[in-house]
């Protein structure tokens, strides 16, 4: 943990409320995002018990699995989690525009632009926690290798049409979840924990009810109380009042009133079955409905306060303005989203269950490329998280004090002006180390030549301040580049006397990693070639799958 | 007769087995492990003289540019005739300045201008971006544990086979992102080129190089054990034969014993009380640039093998390990308060592969209230600990076995990956143990 956010941790702990560690929002917010509150059952990985899901705060569906032992029950909460959620991603796959991106020509090899259709705007799943994130990396992955009775007519459980689409979609959210910065699928935990730092510890963070309290503690109350109270308080059946985010439910809901019910939906259900004419059958036809409907109820009681939590949630962020470079990184995810959607269209395989040695090389480097992106972008875009930086000697901060020009050796001197920068930061700078600044949005480079002794020159800026203050470090600069090509210097492209200026340790712009080889090319030392990829089955029956 | 252990005959029999399966041997690989100081770089450069000689064109991966730098200069002063060439990036300043005098070094950001050379060096990082219609026939790959397995993914295709040197006791490569994703694929991304390479080649011979030359005789019984315990090392030199000793008498202060005991028994644990501190502990850096004032103030002298004379303890045969970055500037700056500038202080994982006379470590769990995976790994410890010809020294807070045993390893066991052992937590305890036979404690 950095300095400033222990501090800021100290902080809210000391008054009671989460103190902001950002003055803007580092993550794009759709202005229609799908949110899914998903249960699971206990014991049973992947066997969802219901969920609630929609892009509208006061009209969430609630889709709920009455006996989540019965696949056919869970193929029919898929079927329908599959029509509310897909026909949300083609409102964003539909509507598009003309783009360009560099492609390697088959036949001379060379980079070339092409024209190609990059969608508008994105869908976005928001989470109400990491658990619940995995929980959609799961269950894409339970769906995608699942055959349909059309794909395979002799498939002995086949899957509802739409829902190994669904998996695949799934699994992109989940996959593209992974890539630092990127806002296609959120958690609200960590978006919350991103703006605010609470006075608990981060693990206790990702209980979104104590996350909450933390913010927005209810009037006359600390954070800190009703964060516990969020926690532990139970009503006077053993029930917890705020019930956790899930997709895991609190044991005590699942002993003392989920099994009751499962019982009596399982009689009921058996008792239809045993029924010996219609009178009868519609008799018991009415107990089953009522077991499933206290089935939803119990579902619907469970996952609603999350769902408001999470909009809450939502709400407390909006009301910070977008940070400058968001919109650079949503783009990323717009590329992203309709990257997939063009390899769905182009009847391409569901993602395989193991990545190949190239395709994971690929991702890891493109995720520690968006990671180093994201950092510099997030200090760039927010002072305060600049300040951090500052704080921990990777930046600093200061006054121009002189400008002298000066040039580079060589038959074409350019310029090389050096600046002098006071500062009370206290940067870890080596010899000759690089510095940028941001110049217009692009990044200019200096060299730390450095510190200037001579504090005590008169200048009434200089040395320690009448009150026995530290007045700081005096540092020297050379100004390396974007001057134009000309000898002098072009306009406000040198600090002048008396500028404020900041300047990094750490690059602004990441390069481009290698190229690596392509699959079939893998090397000796990694295997070789992954040979044909051939489609992969779903995960076979067991009989524990079978009621 | 018995049998007399004779270091020096060990290391070349070692070596010429290296040596013999890589010019003449039928696998694509060869690796070989070295512990600390086991002449890791001496084995590079001869192998690469010999293939140089046996005229099979050879290109050699580094990691860093001062290691490329640093191999470049060692082939150059084994063998100046020698055509090598330096890849470089095309950043300002891209190699060390000292090759420009060497006539037979030829530097260029581009593979195509090094072409016939003999030996072509290079980082991992710029070796990712050559293309080659025919690749070299053989490669040597340096500091391979310290590599990552996509990084060797980047550059396997240019060699048809490849001699692998690294010491798998040292600091395991890092992603700054989550790879758990990958766990137990045989080619995570995220782990050492060689832990891939041999999980698709398990035949390929592996050497060992049995004998440590930098680390003395009081040493390598305490690092062998702690960081090998299955491959032990022996050091090259005997008690005795090294000798480090202090013209100024000690003024009875807890440094001053400190370094006394150093320099008799090679190791010395300075211990300040318990505390939790800040990582920056003003207290303990005060301390460790103290004993460095104090090494320096004495007028130490040390006499080894390489010397029948005592040379001088100067400060470039000093350095003081850490392991954040913030810790070594707040080490640097208290030192230059005292007046001490031209002490080496940084990380462990850069001084991997430096040696110097008498080495200063803060100890990584000193003051703190938590023992992460981070400040367990083996590797650290290990680095800080065996970067020493003579002696070193350990500044630390009490309290670091009790802490230990609040924290034992939690980190998820992954399905299909090698447990790694001994594990941090087993290996602090074995360093601890031992040196709590020379503590001194704090007494300014």
């Amino acid at each position: 943990m950095s300095l400033i956010a222990t501090l800021a941790r100290l902080e809210a702990v000391s008054t009671g409320r989460a103190q902001p560690i950002a003055t803007v929002r580092h993550r794009r917010l759709s202005e229609r995002p799908l949110v899914f509150v998903p249960l699971t059952t206990a014991g049973e990985a992947g066997a969802p018990l219901g969920a609630l899901v929609g892009t509208d705060r006061d009209a969430p569906h609630l889709l709920v699995v009455p006996q989540p032992r019965d696949r056919d029950l869970r193929f029919a909460f898929l079927s329908e989690l599959a029509d509310i959620v897909l026909p949300y991603i083609d409102t964003y796959a539909e509507d598009v525009e003309a783009a360009e991106r560099n492609e390697t020509d088959p036949e001379t090899g060379k980079r070339v632009k092409v024209e190609v259709e990059l969608c508008a705007d994105a869908p976005q799943l928001i989470l109400p926690s990491r658990a619940g994130v995995d929980f959609v990396r799961l269950l894409g992955r339970s769906m995608r290798f699942r055959r349909t009775a059309e794909q395979d007519p002799e498939t002995p459980y086949p899957a509802p049409p739409r829902v190994p689409l669904l998996g695949r979609w799934l699994t992109h959210f989940g996959e593209r979840a992974r890539v630092p910065g990127s806002s296609l699928l959120l958690a609200m935990t960590d978006v919350l924990a991103r703006h605010w730092a609470t006075g608990q510890s981060t693990l206790e963070d990702q209980h979104l009810g104590a996350l909450l309290a933390w913010i927005a503690p209810p009037q006359g109350e600390t954070g800190a109380e009703a964060a516990l109270r969020a926690e532990l308080a139970r009503d006077a059946q053993g029930q917890l009042l705020c019930p956790p985010a899930g997709p895991a439910t609190d044991p005590a809901f699942d002993n003392k009133l989920l099994a009751p019910a499962f019982e009596r939906y399982d009689r009921a259900r058996t008792a239809l079955a045993a029924a010996e004419d219609g009178l009868e059958a519609d008799d018991r036809l009415g107990d089953l409905t009522a077991a499933e409907r206290e089935i939803r109820a119990l579902v619907e009681s469970r996952t609603r306060p999350t769902w408001d939590a999470v909009w809450r949630g939502l709400d407390l962020v909006r009301e910070l303005p977008e940070a400058g470079r968001v919109e650079e990184r949503w783009t990323r995810d717009r590329w992203s989203f309709t990257g997939h959607r063009d390899r769905v269209a182009a009847g391409e395989p569901p993602q395989p269950r193991r990545d190949d040695a190239v395709t994971a090389a690929n991702k890891l480097a493109a995720r520690e490329r968006e990671q180093a992106r994201l950092e510099a972008q997030e200090a760039l875009d927010d002072p305060l998280v600049m300040a951090g930086r500052r704080l921990s000697g990777e930046a600093f901060a200061g006054e121009v004090t002189e400008v002298v020009m000066a040039y580079s050796e060589g038959k074409r001197p350019s310029p090389r002006p050096l600046v002098t920068v006071r500062t009370d930061d206290r940067p870890h700078l080596g010899e000759r180390a690089k510095v940028f600044r941001s110049l217009g949005g692009k990044p200019q480079s200096a060299e730390f030549v450095g510190y200037e002794e001579a504090l005590d020159k008169g200048d009434e800026d200089g040395g320690v301040g009448e009150d026995g203050r530290d007045a700081g470090a005096l540092l020297v600069l050379r100004v390396l580049d974007k001057m134009g090509r000309g000898k002098e210097p072009e306009e406000g492209s040198v600090p002048e006397k008396g500028d404020l200026v900041c300047f990094t340790l750490f690059e602004h712009e990441q390069r481009g990693g290698a190229k690596l080889p392509d699959p079939e090319e893998t090397p000796w030392t990694h295997g070789g070639p992954p040979g044909e990829q051939v489609s992969e089955a779903a995960d076979p029956l067991t009989e524990e799958d079978v009621l | 007769m018995t049998a007399v252990f004779d270091p020096g005959a060990a290391a070349t029999e070692a070596t010429d087995a290296i040596l013999r399966d890589t010019l003449h041997g039928t696998a694509r690989g060869v690796v070989v492990d070295s512990p600390p100081g086991a002449g890791k770089s001496t084995l590079v450069v001869r192998a690469a003289l010999e293939l140089a000689d046996a005229g099979r064109p050879l290109m050699v991966v580094a990691q860093t540019n001062a290691q490329v730098d640093d191999l470049v200069l060692r082939l150059a002063e084994k063998n100046p005739e020698l055509p090598v060439g330096r890849l470089h990036s095309s950043d300002a300043d891209p190699y060390d300045k000292a090759l420009d005098d060497l006539p037979n070094v030829r530097k260029s950001a581009k593979a195509g201008d090094l072409g016939g050379l003999s030996v072509v060096i290079s980082t991992a990082a710029k070796w990712a971006h050559v293309k080659v219609d025919e690749p070299w026939r053989h490669a040597i790959v340096d500091e391979a544990y310290q590599m990552r397995s996509d990084s060797l993914l980047a550059v396997a295709g240019l060699f048809e086979r490849a001699l692998f040197v690294g010491d798998p006791g040292q600091l395991d490569p890092f992603s700054i992102v989550g790879s758990e994703q990958w766990a137990g694929l045989s080619y995570d991304p995220s782990a050492s080129a060689v832990t891939t390479l041999l999980a698709h080649n398990p035949a390929l011979p592996q050497h060992r190089l049995p004998v440590s030359w930098r680390l003395p005789a009081s040493a390598a019984p305490l690092v062998s054990d702690a960081f090998y315990p299955y491959t032990p090392f022996r050091s090259g030199t005997d008690h005795g034969d090294r000798h480090l000793s202090f013209g100024v008498p000690s003024d009875g202060s807890g440094p001053d014993r400190v370094i006394d005991e150093a320099a008799e028994s090679g190791w010395g644990l300075l211990e300040l009380p318990a505390r939790h501190t800040p990582r920056t502990d003003p207290e303990a850096v005060r301390a460790v640039a103290t004993v460095v004032r104090r090494l320096l103030d004495r007028g130490g002298a040390a006499t080894s093998e390489r010397s029948p004379d005592p040379a001088p303890l100067t400060a470039d045969r000093i350095a003081v390990g850490t392991a954040h970055r913030d810790q070594a500037a707040a080490v640097r700056a208290a030192l230059a308060e005292l007046g001490v500038t031209d002490v080496t202080v940084d990380t462990a994982n850069r001084l991997q592969g430096r040696e110097y006379d008498v080495t200063v470590v803060l100890h990584p769990l000193s003051g703190r209230p938590d023992a992460t995976a981070f400040h367990l790994e083996t590797g650290r410890l290990c680095v800080l600990t065996s970067r020493h010809r003579h002696a070193c020294i350990v500044v630390c807070r009490a309290g670091v076995s009790e802490l230990l045993d609040d924290y034992p390893s939690t980190e998820p066991v992954q399905l299909g990956t090698l447990v790694k052992f001994p594990d941090g937590w087993e290996a602090n305890h074995a360093v601890l143990a031992r040196l709590a036979e020379h503590r001194v404690a704090w007494r300014p």
